[in-house]
């Protein structure tokens, strides 16, 4: 078997082998898995981040591309920072995980050891889930919940809408990624269309019957977008189950809709190597131990961010930031034979509305049980009666903390 | 058995490497970043950990006007929140 030691980064040669300083490899270079490479670099290891794409394409803010407000190219990231900070970054996709003789191998066939794996591999969209909605329909009716291709072309297609048209976006049951991103779509949409496509209408489907920042959004609709948005829960019939290509209309148990342009947000799962790896239940997700990250099934492999099953947190960009570091730190006391102290982490996520109108959920979160668990008596949503002036600093630290949590991962 | 586990006590509160985070202390870095200093959220690098500290003390309290930093204080006690004020400003 051949050892991609350039992959390695020359500085650490395959020092798992030679019994030299400890190896880690990151398997995504998202939010979760860039975050978690750099600081387990600042510790002093060895790492090796494995990512197929030289640019990642952010998620968070992808909604204000679609709605027109920012361009794309705002969104993308590289890996240079990693690099200079002596990360050994491989361009591959990761597809076998041999934990007893703790082995990553790549798509090139080149194989990677390691002491400790984390994986970062967010979220696969289930294909299986809505009866005509595979990926040949993700590009008749986009997604957009991977941003890059698929935000574009939902962004294309909301602007070749002739005014008073329909659209139609539907949402998933939980589990999923960014908890109050499909409303935040939502909101976006809407004023996309209450400013350029005033007779258009926006339709809601939705799979459940209560989500985060509820209170706050329906607000907000109501004095924003009213007659625009329509929102459908699942006890009125919200619950899409399929797709009809041809006709345009998504499928519910009580009939169906169709838009001039059709946003389907499709369930989801742990990324690929989640599952290769053994690390996914039969729920499609990862539990880990709270503390450290650990699999609860496959023992030195570590699962953070949207894959991994983190209790009271949302699966959010800060949440995986959070967790990156944790586990960062958890890996070094474990490859140094120290205990790993009960955990701590929040969370903060932020939504826009509209320009200049932001919303927040906060978060504390604790191990009770061995599951992260909320703080009693911390986190919750921004006040219902706040003042403009408040939306508008919700906005604008939005905006910071993408800033801020982007130079965290990326450089 | 005592002594094994005041030892094992110690072995926890003992940081592992340089720099380590107290615990939740590390997730604050995710909005104040130690290397942008013209953001609109403020860094905290070279702040007075005393005067973070009793920012923390006023949010956990609701004396200090805030957005989402009083949500995120009531999760810390005095002495955690102290832990934390003395370890995001290095």
């Amino acid at each position: 078997m051949r050892v991609a030691r350039r992959a390695l980064a020359g500085l650490f040669a395959a020092p798992a082998l030679a019994q030299a300083a400890p190896v880690v490899v990151v398997v995504g270079g998202g939010f979760g898995g860039a975050s978690c490479a750099r600081a387990l670099r600042r510790n002093g290891l060895a790492v090796t981040l494995v990512e197929p794409h030289a640019t990642y394409t952010a998620c968070p803010f992808s909604n204000t591309v679609i709605a027109g407000l920012r361009p794309m190219e705002r969104q993308r990231f590289g890996y240079g920072a990693l690099r200079d900070q002596g990360i050994g970054v491989a361009h591959q996709a990761a597809t076998g995980v041999d934990a007893t003789a703790r082995r990553v191998t790549l798509a090139d066939g080149s194989v990677l050891p390691y002491d400790r794996l984390v994986l970062s591999p967010g979220i696969a969209l289930r294909f299986d889930a809505l009866a005509g909605y595979d990926e040949a329909a993700a590009e008749v009716m986009p997604h957009a919940w991977h941003a890059g291709a698929q935000t574009e072309l939902l962004r294309a297609r909301l602007e070749a809408m002739e005014d008073g048209g329909t659209v139609v976006l539907t949402v998933p049951a939980n589990p999923y990624r960014c908890p109050p991103g499909p409303y935040e779509r939502a909101s976006l949409v809407a004023h996309y269309l209450r400013t350029r496509k005033p007779r258009s209408k926006l339709l809601v489907l939705d799979a459940k019957d209560a989500f985060s920042k509820q209170r706050l959004f329906e607000a907000a609709w109501a004095a924003l977008y009213p007659g625009l948005l329509e929102y459908v829960p699942l006890s009125g019939g919200g619950r899409v189950t399929g797709v009809n290509l041809a006709a345009r209309e998504v499928v519910t148990e009580f009939g169906n809709h169709a838009g001039d342009v059709v946003n389907v947000i499709p369930p989801q799962r742990a990324g690929d190597i989640a599952r290769i790896a053994g690390t996914a239940d039969r729920s499609g997700w990862c539990p880990v131990d709270p503390a450290s990250f650990e699999s609860r099934l496959v023992p030195n492999v570590h699962v953070i961010g949207d894959a991994c099953i983190a209790g009271a947190m949302p699966k959010s960009a800060f949440a995986a930031n959070a967790q990156a570091r944790v586990c960062a730190d958890a890996i070094t006391r474990l490859l140094r034979g120290a205990p790993v102290p009960e955990p701590r982490l929040l969370n903060t996520c932020y939504s826009l509305v509209g320009p200049g109108y932001g919303i927040s959920v906060a978060g504390v979160y604790r191990a009770v049980e061995g599951v992260l668990a909320d703080s009693p008596g911390a986190g919750g949503i921004s006040p219902l009666d706040a003042p403009p002036a408040f939306r508008e600093a919700e906005a604008l630290y939005a905006e910071d903390w993408f800033a801020t949590i982007t130079a965290d991962a990326f450089g | 058995m005592a002594p094994r586990l005041a030892l094992s006590l110690l072995l926890q509160a003992m940081p592992a490497f340089a720099g380590e985070a107290p615990p939740g202390a590390s997730s604050c870095l995710g909005c104040h970043s130690p290397a942008r200093a013209d953001g609109a959220i403020p860094s905290l690098r070279g702040r007075d950990p005393a005067e973070v500290a009793a920012l923390l003390r006023a949010y956990r309290d609701g004396t200090a006007p805030a957005t989402v930093m009083d949500r995120l204080a009531r999760g810390f006690s005095e002495a955690e929140s102290r832990a934390i004020a003395a370890w995001v400003v290095r």
